[in-house]
């Protein structure tokens, strides 16, 4: 994480009421955020008997790891009961293949925007980001025939496939304007080098970029993480990523509930990009603001 | 844009053509491709498949005399006027709190923000938990000896609506906020001291000047925003399944049920368009300010 601004307020202001006032607000919206967290760690620590007594804020009298294991290893999706360890790596599996490859064609994509504009480039460019605005609702349905007609539809390369298309938009942007800044004289440079296309590329451009790299492989492993209703619909049953076993196991209406279990299931699940969160603040900033910055 | 020497179109940049190939073929054929397939095929009486019989606009009428259709539009509109408003004025006044250069100022944000890193589903889950009228928020108040106290927004048709808000706002306020940030930072040091010299007090600054300096960032924002929450399913799907009754059904939710549950796909598809149209009349005039905006650089 980033080091703390060297500004310390003068010690007469700390008890200004304006600032006095100004902290309390953050203070109070930064317990409202937190309680969730708070709640949800809490609860997956006690056992059910304690939960049923009805306090969700206290912390638990006798703790136990018994839910998050039940949650990994044996909690209930529907008919199978092999926890979300199989939810977890279906994840990794979609992920994985996922961010490789939207990454490499959309670094490719920027590359060739900022740098060897053809006719109707920016065009194409224009569609593409307006397109990321459209419900992915519209497109859902001639998706599903088209990769079916591919043989890929509920099977891994299905969504691998869909998380690309649908990740290109913001990614061609993220790399496209970082391109864009880099001094056009470096590539002039290479070019009377005898460096053709792919030449600048693998050799100038992607060496001189890792920070964009992070920022998209961060965007990325979030966004396919998350990702819900992809996964339900292309993945197939048998390869559903980790949100739709938590929220069938959550969501099942057969059995009772245990919520110890839920919410120790949930932190898993959000395990994953809270510790990129935590892990990469600036750059995580810097990812979520490139939808909003353009170029 | 660049207009240099152009001396044969087709074969110059070769090499970048076949490297947009993806790009190109994503644009053209899911883009527009599947878009245009979608907005045909609405107006087909197709059930289980998609069928060539056209129909005019029976589906459409079909969808308007639908209560549950007509549930998760004024479901999604309360939904967006009340998110959009709440997450800008909240996401705003936090920024220009953070902007007072606050003490701790990375740890608000690291806290504010953690939650848009987070799966709707995983929002969901956890807020349908703490609003649990048994055993959630209600109970642990009643447990503290207010014995009358009612919180049960979840589980109550009329309310349920407010319950959903409670999970989004949560979840997006962050997010507005580090984009607030960001323009309120772009904002000039100069206008600042101005102010200050001329005796503006700071919040008629901010009313007067700063919001109509950060008019792009808003405009933004709440196009980003508001096209978020045309799509808005998972987080329905995991606090509420739609219930009770269809009291959160939402557009999206209609869509996919149609489609892949009901096999009514003439339906899901007529549902479709008419969400593309909502997202098509917030884009419009925002892509004229955009191109207006350029021309005059």
């Amino acid at each position: 994480m980033t080091t703390m601004e060297a500004i310390g307020p003068r010690p007469k202001r700390i008890l200004d009421p304006t600032r006095i006032m100004i902290y309390s607000v953050l203070i109070v919206a930064a317990l409202y955020y937190l309680l969730p967290l708070y709640v949800m760690i809490m609860t997956s620590l006690k056992g059910m008997p304690e939960i049923r007594l009805g306090n969700i804020f206290s912390p638990p009298v006798e703790v136990t790891f018994e839910p998050w294991i039940k949650a990994w290893d044996t909690a209930c999706t529907g008919l199978y009961c092999e926890g979300l360890k199989v939810g977890f790596w279906n994840s990794v599996q979609i992920l994985i293949p996922s961010v490789i490859i939207s990454i490499a064609i959309a670094s490719v994509n920027g590359y060739a925007l900022s740098f060897w504009r053809f006719r109707g480039a920016e065009v194409f460019f224009t569609i593409l980001i307006f397109g990321s605005f459209i419900p992915y609702q519209v497109m859902l349905y001639p998706l599903v025939i088209i990769t079916r007609e591919l043989g890929i539809f509920g099977s891994l390369a299905g969504v691998i496939f869909i998380h690309t298309i649908f990740g290109m938009p913001i990614l061609t942007l993220l790399f496209r304007n970082y391109f864009a800044s880099l001094p056009q004289e470096l590539f002039k440079a290479a070019r009377v080098d005898g460096a053709g296309f792919w030449g600048v590329f693998l050799k100038i451009m992607v060496p001189m970029s890792p920070p964009i790299f992070v920022v998209a492989i961060i965007l990325q492993v979030t966004g396919i993480w998350n990702d819900f209703l992809f996964g339900v619909i292309f993945a197939g049953t048998k390869n559903f990523p980790m949100t739709v076993q938590l929220n069938n196991i959550v969501n099942t209406t057969q059995g009772v509930k245990e919520y110890n279990v839920n919410m120790a299931a949930t932190i898993l699940t959000g395990g994953v990009p809270l510790l990129i969160y935590f892990l990469s603040g600036k750059y995580f900033v810097r990812g979520i603001a490139a939808g909003a910055v353009k170029g | 844009m660049a207009n240099q020497d152009r001396p044969n179109p087709y074969f110059r940049n070769l090499n970048a053509k076949v490297a947009a190939t993806p790009m190109i073929l994503t644009t053209m054929i899911v883009f527009v491709g599947c878009s245009l397939w979608t907005v045909i095929y609405s107006f087909s009486a197709s059930r289980a498949l998609p069928v060539n019989e056209f129909v005019g606009f029976a589906q459409y009428e079909r969808l308007f005399n639908t209560s549950r259709w007509n549930k998760s539009v004024e479901n999604i509109a309360f939904y967006g006027i009340f998110s959009l408003v709440f997450s800008l004025v909240v996401g705003f006044v936090l920024a220009a709190f953070m902007d007072q250069k606050i003490r701790f100022e990375n740890t608000f944000r690291t806290i504010y923000l953690y939650p848009f890193a987070l799966s709707f589903i995983v929002t969901g889950v956890v807020w349908q938990w703490i609003l649990n009228p048994t055993l959630g928020l209600q109970e642990a108040v009643r447990s503290l000896g207010w014995e009358s106290f009612t919180f049960d927004l979840i589980a109550d048709r009329d309310t349920v609506i407010y319950a959903l808000l409670i999970a989004g706002i949560w979840q997006g306020t962050g997010f507005v906020m580090a984009l607030m940030l960001a323009g309120l930072r772009a904002v000039d040091d100069e206008i600042w001291k101005a102010a200050r010299v001329d005796g503006i007090p700071k919040w008629k600054t901010y009313i007067f000047v700063v919001i109509p300096m950060m008019r792009g960032v808003f405009i933004t924002t709440l196009v980003i925003i508001a096209s978020g929450i045309v799509r808005l399913y998972d987080l329905v799907v995991a606090m509420t399944a739609g219930g009770p009754g269809i009291a959160s059904e939402v557009p999206a939710k209609y869509v996919y049920d149609f489609m892949f549950a009901r096999a009514n796909v003439g339906q899901a598809l007529a549902a479709s368009t008419v969400m593309l149209t909502t997202v098509l009349i917030i884009l419009i005039p925002w892509i004229y300010l955009e191109y207006g905006k350029k021309k005059k650089g």
